[in-house]
């Protein structure tokens, strides 16, 4: 499904701030794959995702989703492969539409614009059959500007989204680190359904040790800009928090005990 | 008093033209585009010269806002190709259209006296006297492009540059080229901007090199008088509020002038009612924390 072979990226090359960010990663995710995502600071999580939804190029190496090679695609022409969540609960929607243009333009993902109307006709009862999958009240407020609901309502709002135009991947950034617990669990539970209703191939970033080992088939830790742990299936569910610190050590040689990978 | 109020609004309804223009752009794209004020005299000095060589108001009109979308799009170039900030565009435009201006129409006015024009034409056609065709033109063509920008921007890629507007990450994800998006913006403002031109210099009889100083002053002047007046609830609220604030800026400062401010004190007087205007959320917020 997702095929990473060999990338590397540094930022600010040749200057005092050069910052090897990914180096020389490889990564195969199996379609359906459930894939969560640690790390500490710096390890570069944030850059594979970026890497993937094609926010940058990669200075090397190969990218492909579902064997199209999309190494050099530009971001907006990937984004018909990719659904995407990111931290920043302001940046998944647009606050100064209605929830309706919102939900139009994500059905209308990857395709290109012409001149019919946007909204009306028969997609509105689509559109309120989903948000009241949400449970959030939303499906009576189609024409409510985005900007005047929560954070965690905005981020319900942008993973349905994200996965109402089926994506072959979906990334989410830390997509629920910006929320409060009990909101931030209510979204997660909603990922792990929608995700699992649908088979989406997901890469999940979390600072949250629990909540990767709670969700997904395999789980990924980075360090330095490479994978440095890799379980899957039957391994991963038996998994604990104190046996991820100890791979954590024999991989990467080091401590991991920062409070921020602990705690999140 | 009376007897001017129906010429000031026809000058409101042609200049509203304008303000809608810059609506795009300050509003729904959330840059302030300088481009305005060349390619204002732009339209206007494209029209002059057709108009002169002889040639109908319809294509005269037409080739002003083919000749301000070009505008729009070299700014659009600038700023999304080679990344230079959108206000620095706007004014490297600015100030290369003085040139292409002063080019066009081989001097620094170009008169349109004895030339048949829209409002000569009309004013035949009409049987009516100066003022009543200016309204009746001027009430026409905000009609015209009020209605095609609330049916464009309720299209899939009318939606696509509205949402460019308030988050360009968002709309990519969603696949969306936002370079395409702000070229396609500023090339539409700028070509409603340069029609308005064309409108006015056929009002006032003559195209000049000088119209387009302090427009996008006078276009945000004309937004956030309208949107304060007259209400942001829809976007059809906000284009009528636009013409609306047009009109009663046109009011505003025909009254000051019969009143005896000297004409040349104009552009001051705008300046510090936009300055007063932008300042508001700032200014409302402190006297706030002081009445507590």
């Amino acid at each position: 499904m997702l095929k990473i072979e060999n990338i590397s990226k540094t930022f600010f090359p040749g200057t005092i701030n050069e910052k090897v960010a990914l180096h020389n990663l490889s990564l195969h995710l199996l379609p359906g794959d459930f894939v969560t995502v640690i790390g500490g600071n710096g390890a570069g999580k944030s850059t594979l995702l970026n890497s993937v939804a094609g926010v940058f190029l990669v200075d090397s190496g190969r990218i492909l989703i579902n064997d199209v090679d999309v190494t050099k695609l530009a971001e907006h022409k990937r984004a018909k492969y990719i659904g995407r969540v990111f931290q920043d609960p302001m940046l998944g929607t647009a606050a100064g539409m209605m929830i309706e243009e919102n939900l139009a333009l994500a059905m209308r993902r990857g395709e290109k614009p012409g001149l019919k109307f946007m909204l009306g006709g028969e997609q509105q009862n689509k559109f309120r059959e989903m948000l009241a999958e949400l449970d959030l009240g939303l499906e009576d407020r189609l024409s409510a500007k985005v900007g005047l609901l929560s954070g965690g309502q905005r981020q319900a709002l942008t993973l349905l989204m994200a996965t109402m135009k089926k994506p072959e991947l979906l990334l989410l950034d830390e997509h629920t680190a910006a929320l409060d617990p009990k909101t931030a669990e209510k979204v997660l539970n909603l990922t792990n359904k929608i995700v699992s209703r649908d088979n989406l191939t997901t890469l999940m970033i979390t600072h949250n040790m629990r909540d990767a080992l709670r969700f997904g088939n395999r789980l990924i830790m980075m360090n330095n800009g490479q994978v440095v742990v890799d379980v899957k299936g039957e391994e991963k569910s038996r998994l604990q928090i104190k046996d991820l610190l100890e791979l954590f050590e024999k991989a990467a040689g080091s401590e991991f005990a920062s409070d921020s990978v602990l705690l999140g | 008093m009376i007897s001017l109020l129906l010429p000031t609004v026809a000058q409101g309804l042609l200049w509203a033209v304008m303000a809608l223009g810059l609506y795009i752009t300050f509003r729904v794209l959330d840059i302030a585009d300088l481009s305005v004020e060349g390619s204002f005299p732009l339209g206007g000095a494209v029209a002059a010269l057709l108009l002169t060589k002889g040639c109908n108001p319809i294509t005269a009109l037409a080739m002003a806002a083919f000749a301000g979308m070009l505008a729009g799009v070299v700014t659009g170039f600038l700023h999304t190709k080679m990344k230079i900030p959108a206000l620095l565009a706007g004014i490297l435009t600015m100030i290369a259209l003085y040139s292409v201006n002063l080019r066009i129409m081989g001097k620094a006015n170009l008169s349109l006296l004895g030339v048949e024009h829209t409002f000569s034409i009309m004013k035949r056609v009409l049987e009516m006297k100066a003022g009543p065709t200016t309204f009746i033109v001027g009430l026409g063509a905000c009609i015209i492009v009020a209605c095609a920008m609330y049916w464009f921007f309720g299209t899939e890629i009318g939606t696509a540059i509205r949402a460019t507007g308030f988050n360009q990450q968002m709309i990519r994800a969603q696949g969306i080229n936002t370079n395409i998006t702000i070229v396609m913006g500023l090339a539409i403002s700028n070509a409603l901007v340069a029609v308005s031109g064309a409108l006015v210099a056929q009002s006032n009889g003559f195209a000049d090199v000088g119209m387009g100083v302090g427009i996008i002053v006078i276009g945000l002047a004309s937004v956030i008088i309208g949107e304060v007046l007259f209400g942001t609830r829809s976007f059809k609220n906000c284009l009528i509020s636009v013409v609306l604030g047009s009109i009663v800026y046109r009011i505003v400062v025909a009254t000051v002038l019969a009143m005896g401010m000297p004409p040349n004190d104009l552009k001051l007087f705008t300046s510090v009612l936009v300055a007063i205007a932008l300042a508001m959320p700032l200014i409302k917020s402190k006297l706030g924390k002081v009445v507590r």
